[in-house]
């Protein structure tokens, strides 16, 4: 494992994943992680060195924006942030004679087991700064702001930092390179929100309010944030565009597959031996990326499910149908589930099945924006069966409950928040009936795990040892 | 007052948005930095340099997780509890903090030095358990390394340093 950077005593500083060390056998080259291979790609001359700000600056004296899209286009570039829709066609939605118009770079980043876009943010800044700079020049925005969740604060210093550096160079402010284009570049920091993610509360945030969705449409394309014409990509998305215009579309479709072309950074977490951030090139198996990157289950143990695309996926189990499934938008979705942000979360043998969905539950009740009903209440409710569960107090009408409840929330959610909620009742109930029977039935967990939290024998790999057993809450 | 303290920081946050709505979040970041929370004089304090209503304010100060409308302690200590934290030795972290600490997750030790929390994902799940002290990242804590933590901070805030609960505070 990498170094930590110790602060005064105790670990801090950025969050990384593997370095160089670990060579990736399923990439020459990384694109998004880039520090990866150059550990200080962060710093603006490292950067230069390596050809950074040069595709820019070609793009903006020598390439019309309508190219830039077109290229993008080409490339096939789905958006990272989660629902993968096609970049370039998405920048080509944006109205020529309304102006200003804003570039919003969303790294809002607060889905479960989602970390990919936090070590671009600390290690590898200027490469999504430069993909700002060129789709602001592409769409015609001359204003943008990275929209960073407060928790981040490192991350935020960090941008602000390399924007600096950046100013300092002349790549951002007026007349880039000795062309007409103008664009500035503002952190803006969020303060704790998940809802934040989704792109219409943020920009209700970014104005100043509350962070509520907004009803589609109007989309932020024709009226976002001020009410204008808006772009809001997610931080992998853009800092896959110098690569893309450098290299070209043909490039950027040599990884992948046809209809999900490039790579994607995932994380994974929970119960594997080497958890971290890894660049995939789209379509390798899910049983590939758990067993060769991320080294499989830890010892002793065996895989009991996943969830693929951070809390809001559906989950995935222990068949070959599953773990053969090849990590694209098309796959997962064609059973059920999805890629999402790129987050995969991995639990063992020795989980509860009725902790773990009460856990999930938890995060969307506490993140819930309370502006509709089936997802303020019925994230509340769902959440108070899982705890009866829990606690040893389940009734065998929970199940049936449960499943109502779903059922009432699903299509009725006014954003997909709330819809999210009902995954892992949905997955648990699907595939864990059983255990959950057995856990009302016993009035305990059938696998012996210790009640109320936490649920894990300290088994080894438990990263916390020796301390305390939690009072009874 | 704010608006005369940090009248130069304040004018390059407005200066960065076309109205100056936009600019809640970070004065709300600076007065809670000031005055520790924020009770019903500091909203207002923000509401007048923003032109806003103050229920506006208000609205906002409730509504993000990272304002504290209630006094916190000079360091929030937050654990991330999440899936896949809480598998990993997020939930013993917070029972080793809590005993040691010897207040629960949620409240303020009575020296008024550290509030627990606990907190949904911050986004650094592979290397649990993770927390942080106002808002800076402790990864991979293990068992013994938290006396020692604990006691690095406390002895920050007796040399008085000047501490940021929101995180705010550029490259020290
Ligand atoms: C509840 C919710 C949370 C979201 N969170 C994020 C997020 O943290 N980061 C992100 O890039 N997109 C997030 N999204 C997706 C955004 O709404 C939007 O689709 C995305 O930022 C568009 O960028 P892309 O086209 O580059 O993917 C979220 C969506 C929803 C519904
Ligand atoms: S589904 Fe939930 S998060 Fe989305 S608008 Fe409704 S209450 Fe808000
Ligand atoms: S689940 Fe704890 S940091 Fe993500």
């Amino acid at each position: 494992m990498e170094t930590i950077r110790y602060e005064n005593g105790y670990p801090g500083g950025p969050a990384n994943g593997y370095g160089s060390e670990f060579p990736n056998p399923f990439l020459t080259e990384h694109i998004v992680l880039r520090n990866r291979d150059y550990p200080d790609i962060g710093q603006i001359d490292e950067y230069m060195r390596r050809g950074g700000y040069e595709v820019a600056r070609k793009a903006l004296t020598t390439m019309q924006p309508s190219a830039i899209i077109d290229e993008v286009k080409k490339s096939g570039l789905r958006g990272r942030g989660g629902a993968g829709f096609p970049t370039g066609v998405k920048w080509g939605f944006i109205p020529k004679d309304i102006t200003p118009k804003y570039l919003v770079c969303n790294a809002d980043e607060s889905e479960p087991g989602t970390f990919n876009n936090h070590e671009v943010i600390d290690f590898n800044p200027h490469q999504m700064i430069e993909g700002m700079i060129m789709s602001g020049f592409a769409v015609g925005a001359t204003t943008g702001y990275i929209y960073i969740r407060g928790e981040y604060a490192y991350g935020a210093r960090n941008l602000e930092r390399a924007i600096r550096e950046a100013y300092d160079k002349g790549f951002l402010g007026q007349k880039l390179w000795g062309t007409d284009f103008d664009f500035d570049l503002y952190v803006h920091r969020g303060a704790g929100a998940y809802i934040c993610g989704e792109e219409t509360a943020l920009l209700e945030s970014l104005e100043g309010k509350i962070g509520q969705p907004r009803l589609k449409p109007p989309f932020p394309a024709v009226a976002g944030l001020y009410a204008k014409p808006t772009v809001v990509n997610n931080v992998e998305t853009l800092a896959n565009v110098p690569m893309i215009i450098e290299r070209g579309a043909d490039w950027f479709r040599s990884y992948g597959t046809e209809k999900s072309p490039g790579t994607k950074a995932i994380s994974i977490s929970g119960h594997v031996k080497r958890p971290g951030n890894f660049e995939i090139p789209l379509g390798i198996t899910m049983r590939q990326f758990i067993y060769e990157l991320a080294d499989g289950i830890r010892d002793g143990h065996e895989l009991k499910f996943l969830i693929p695309g951070g809390a809001s996926a559906n989950w995935l189990i222990n068949t070959p149908e599953h773990l053969d499934l090849p990590l694209t938008w098309d796959d997962l979705a064609a059973k059920g589930t999805m890629l999402g942000s790129g987050a995969v979360v991995v639990l063992d043998d020795s989980t509860c099945v009725v902790a773990a969905s009460m856990k999930v539950d938890e995060f969307f009740k506490h993140e819930s924006c309370g502006k509709c009903t089936p997802c303020r209440e019925g994230t509340h409710f769902l959440v108070k069966v899982w705890e009866r569960i829990e606690h040893g107090k389940g009734r065998a009408s929970d199940i049936p409950l449960l499943n109502d409840l779903g059922k009432e929330m699903l299509g009725k959610c006014f954003c997909p928040l709330g819809e999210s909620a009902v995954s892992p009742v949905a997955s648990a109930l699907k595939y864990f009936a059983d255990e959950i029977r057995q856990h009302i039935e016993l009035g305990r967990c059938p696998l012996g795990a210790s009640h109320p939290m936490p649920h894990v024998a300290a088994a080894e790999g438990s990263a916390y040892t020796g301390a305390a057993m939690p009072p009874a809450r | 007052m704010l608006a005369d303290t940090y009248a130069s920081e304040i004018a390059a946050i407005l200066s960065r948005y076309p109205i100056k709505k936009s600019a809640v979040l970070p004065l709300c970041y600076i007065a809670q930095d000031e005055y520790g929370y924020l009770n019903i004089d500091h909203i207002q304090e923000v509401a007048d340099i923003l032109d806003m209503p103050y229920t506006d304010v208000y609205e906002v100060a409730t509504f993000y997780s990272l304002i504290y409308d209630q006094p916190v302690g000079k360091w929030v200590l937050q654990v991330c509890d999440d899936n896949p934290c809480c598998f990993t030795g997020a939930e013993e972290l917070v029972a080793d903090l809590e005993q040691r600490l010897g207040i629960q997750a949620g409240e303020t030790t009575p020296d008024g030095l550290f509030t627990l929390q606990r907190v949904k994902c911050i986004g650094a799940c592979h290397r649990a358990p993770v927390m942080q002290a106002n808002l800076e990242f402790l990864y991979d804590v293990t068992p013994d390394q938290v006396p020692g933590m604990l006691e690095d901070l406390a002895q920050k805030v007796q040399r008085g340093e000047t501490l940021s609960v929101s995180g705010r505070f550029a490259e020290k």
